[in-house]
């Protein structure tokens, strides 16, 4: 693996190696519930790279001063405080996706992925490579969010990115609608499921590839 | 497990951490109640501009011409509409003439809390739709009646109450024959028992309902 400290590292730990979704299945209540088309996806990705970079450089920032047995309140009292600033600024400037997002804007605050990142990473490092890392991780997770979304719209409606407009305003953007209908499967829960545990085995494959072509040995 | 730094030092007690705690917590509450500050304005303008959107959106293609937002009518508790908090009508005219009214009710018997609902209801008495404007629904099944998730909401439309008739106005799973939103049966029903009160209400007091002045009392007997 690659540098942990490294600015590469980090970012390939975030995108790849650690994705919080993909190999830490971290924030899975979210992930699989919003994701029935892109621009959800993209909104609570979005959302959730700006809380989980946050409380990791608040986290980190204030590391001197937070004692390791009150450490779990106080990451939840930051976290907090910051998703239900981020819901009242989304019902300010995107009310419409806000709706659509509904309970899972708040919901955020229960992302094991952000309590993780704070307990492993942002209390033990800098603030520097704390938001970094926040970065990393928050895009992996929201990179992972909407090519779920991306997936399941186009198995589950037949259209690609429909209603972006929900997130940069104007009228209503129906997307593309490539074919009529669609196969409903793909929109309800079992459908997420299906979805993320095909992502999970390519990611999988791909990496034991990788390690196979580069020489080493598979080892658990 | 990196420790925390200063453990050197004397024990931290039980009261140094509690107001740690405290003054991180006043901390961040500050911070949330300046983003309500600074968001509420914006927040309640959106809200407004929902609203607006679905009235004449739950109007169905009914023309009018009169201004809405100046045709409100407020009915005071305690009122026969469902709900126990003030009700909202819009009456909605054209040319003067009554052509239907907009209901803003609640329905407190929802799953997991109130539902705010808004109710149009033609002058013959028929519904022109029903659109849920606030809940707290569980999601993925209850959520189903907010417009953006389910058709459902919409089955309300061209309803009154002779269609269905006054014993089939209730889910199929009470005998009724409007149909229930599946594992969502007390949402379901709360939503199909303010549509009807609501029916029976506009029914009882229509002529009231029209010739009350704007944002006036209780309109009720």
């Amino acid at each position: 693996m690659s540098d942990q400290n490294s600015i590469a590292g980090r970012l390939v730990d975030g995108f790849w190696h650690n994705n919080p979704g993909l190999v830490q299945l971290l924030g899975l209540c979210p992930l699989l519930a919003v994701t029935s088309t892109f621009v959800n996806g993209l909104g609570l990705g979005l959302a959730t790279l700006v809380v989980l970079t946050m409380s990791n450089v608040l986290v980190s920032a204030t590391r001197r001063w937070i004692r390791s047995e009150i450490r779990i309140p106080m990451y939840v009292l930051i976290i907090a405080s910051l998703v239900t600033c981020i819901e009242l600024i989304f019902k300010a400037g995107f009310p419409a996706l806000d709706r659509s997002l509904g309970i899972f804007i708040p919901l955020i605050v229960t992302n094991c992925a952000i309590v993780a990142r704070a307990e492993v990473f942002a209390s033990r490092n800098s603030v520097a490579l704390s938001l970094l890392d926040g970065l990393a991780m928050g895009g992996g997770f929201a990179v992972l969010l909407c090519a779920l979304g991306f997936v399941r719209e186009l198995i589950g409606h037949g259209s690609v990115f429909a209603r972006l407009d929900l997130l940069i305003g104007g009228e209503v953007l129906n997307g593309l609608q490539l074919i009529d209908g669609g196969f409903l499967l793909a929109l309800l829960p079992p459908g997420a499921f299906f979805v993320l545990g095909l992502a999970v085995a390519g990611k999988n494959a791909i990496a034991q590839r990788r390690r196979e072509a580069a020489g080493f040995r598979l080892s658990i | 497990m990196s420790e925390p730094v200063g453990q050197g030092a004397a024990k931290p007690t039980i009261m140094q951490n509690g107001l740690i705690l405290a003054a991180v917590a006043a901390i961040c509450t500050t911070l949330v109640a300046l983003t309500f500050n600074m968001t509420r304005d914006r927040i309640a303008a959106n809200e407004l501009a929902f609203l607006e959107q679905s009235l004449i959106r739950v109007l169905s293609g009914i023309s009018f011409n009169n201004d809405l937002s100046a045709s409100v009518l407020v009915v005071r508790m305690p009122h026969s509409l469902p709900g126990q908090e003030n009700a909202i009508i819009y009456r909605v005219l054209n040319d003067s003439a009554p052509v239907a009214a907009l209901f803003v009710v609640t329905a407190s018997d929802g799953f997991t809390g109130p539902i705010k609902l808004l109710i149009g209801i033609d002058d013959d008495g028929t519904v022109t739709g029903v659109r849920a404007l606030e809940h707290k629904e569980t999601p993925g099944i209850g959520d189903l009646i907010d417009e953006y998730r389910s058709d459902w909401i919409y089955q309300f439309a061209g309803t009154s109450l002779n269609a269905p008739e006054r014993a089939a106005w209730a889910i199929r799973r009470d005998g009724g024959e409007i149909d229930q939103l599946t594992g969502a049966s007390v949402t379901s029903r709360a939503i199909v028992n303010a549509v009807n009160r609501t029916l029976l209400y506009f029914e009882a007091n229509r002529d009231e309902i029209f010739t009350a002045p704007a944002d006036s009392g209780n309109t009720d007997e």
